[in-house]
């Protein structure tokens, strides 16, 4: 995992989310998704080429499944992008990497 | 310039990769386009990449996970020297050879690498109920994806569409999570094989809804209830549930290759028994898309070495080789 990538639980998500500058995409993943598994290193791509305008972050549903169930996460990988941490726009899915740059707006 | 290559697969799943497996070892240097991710059954790895427990595919007596055998088998690709690329083919010429396959803008002008023989094992795609609601509503409780998914209906009533061994397979999966999961079957018996049949018989938290058809998915935010009608008696009904998975059944990724080669009227495409010979000299498929009989991991990976044998001869009987 890209060292720009901040790992979010519990206990840190509302913190980080509300606090960042720029937006901030959540990840939702898990060990046992697969598509998740494929989107790992495409996130890693954007989050060193993205450095400073947006924030990549990810959260573990199993380690938090409160968070997620908080943001009716019904489906993984699902990637929530957070602006002043308002929710701007949601991504259900695995999808390639032009795809996902077209839906983040980058 | 694009690059030519002796040898180019389109697809990733047991049939791509075991034609990538063999004709590196032929020397042949093969590029695979892997596809790119997706949450369905169209992606990188194929279809076993969202499936768990694979029990039948020979040499693991103890089963093995779907993603763990695809990712051994890309290794073992690349091991040899397959190079893999994650992408997908927007767009083929077969018109003349070298073939031409292009990758992104399919309106380029220059192809992105040109084949001196291609290898097709696009697979077969997890076909969807096509109702108004059901776009709308994946990730709020329609699913594409069982494995994915499952941890989020625990203790709730769900719903599984469909009757073959998939369906069965994923209803079994869900019960592992959900308080009930219903199978909802057009028909009044089941295509699955028989210990999947039993299997899902036997297990108290399945139950079946017989010749029934899902005419909507209802819920705003998510998904609330499903209607369904009785084909036999033609009444509507509605079942309360939180969560509703599609296991209908597949059509082949041929429209790459509309009109270019030959297809059955459901789309699979058309090879020379016993070869993997398609309608286009140096053209060969292997894999779901040109098997809408078996369709199991081990014959496509058997469909993949044929195409790879194929391949590699027929490149030296065009000579250079």
């Amino acid at each position: 995992m890209s060292e720009k990538i901040t790992n979010l639980t519990e206990a840190t998500f509302d913190e980080v989310v509300n606090s960042s500058a720029e937006p901030v995409i959540v990840d939702f993943w898990a060990e046992w998704c697969g598509p998740c598994k494929m989107v790992a290193p495409i996130l890693n791509e954007i989050a060193e080429e993205q450095e400073g305008k947006i924030k990549v972050t990810k959260l573990n549903v199993d380690e938090s499944p409160a968070v997620a169930q908080r943001f009716g996460v019904m489906s993984i990988p699902t990637m929530i992008v957070f602006r002043d941490g308002e929710i701007d726009r949601r991504i259900v899915g695995a999808k390639g990497k032009a795809q996902l740059m077209a839906e983040l707006g980058l | 310039m694009p690059e030519t290559h002796d040898v180019v697969i389109i697809g990733s799943g047991p049939a791509g990769l075991t034609a990538a497996i063999y004709t590196a070892r032929a020397a042949l240097s093969p590029l695979v386009l892997e596809g790119e991710p997706s949450s369905t059954s169209d992606q990188p790895g194929g279809q076993l990449m969202l499936t768990t427990e694979v029990e039948n595919f020979p040499g693991f007596p103890e089963g093995v996970m779907g993603p763990a055998l695809m990712s051994d088998f890309r290794t073992q690709a690349v091991r040899f020297g397959a190079r893999l690329e994650t992408v997908k083919a927007s767009r083929v010429d077969l018109s003349e050879r070298p073939f031409r396959v292009w990758v992104g803008d399919p309106e380029a002008a220059e192809p992105t690498y040109l084949a001196q023989s291609l290898i097709v094992a696009t697979g077969a795609k997890a076909l969807m109920l096509d109702l108004p609601n059901e776009q709308r509503l994946i990730g709020h409780g329609v699913s594409t994806c069982a494995t994915c998914d499952g941890f989020f209906f625990r203790e709730q009533d769900i719903a599984v569409v469909g009757g073959g061994d998939s369906a069965l397979e994923e209803a079994n999966f869900l019960t592992r999570f959900a308080r009930s999961v219903t199978i909802i079957h057009r028909r009044d018996e089941l295509r699955a094989s028989k210990i999947m049949q039993d299997r899902a018989f036997a297990n108290p938290k399945i139950n079946f809804l017989w010749n029934s058809q899902v005419l909507d998915i209802v819920g705003d935010e998510k998904v609330e209830k499903v209607v369904v009608l009785n084909t036999k008696t033609d009444e509507k009904s509605e079942i309360a549930l939180s969560g509703v998975f599609v296991a209908i059944g597949h059509r082949p990724n041929t429209d790459l290759f509309e009109g270019q080669l030959d297809m059955k009227d459901n789309g699979y495409l058309v090879t020379q028994a016993p070869s993997s010979r398609t309608s286009v000299e140096g053209v060969f498929a292997c894999g779901d898309v040109q098997d809408d009989v078996y369709r199991q991991a081990i014959t496509s990976a058997g469909s993949g070495c044929t195409a790879a044998l194929d391949a590699e001869r027929w490149l030296e009987a065009q000579g250079g080789h």
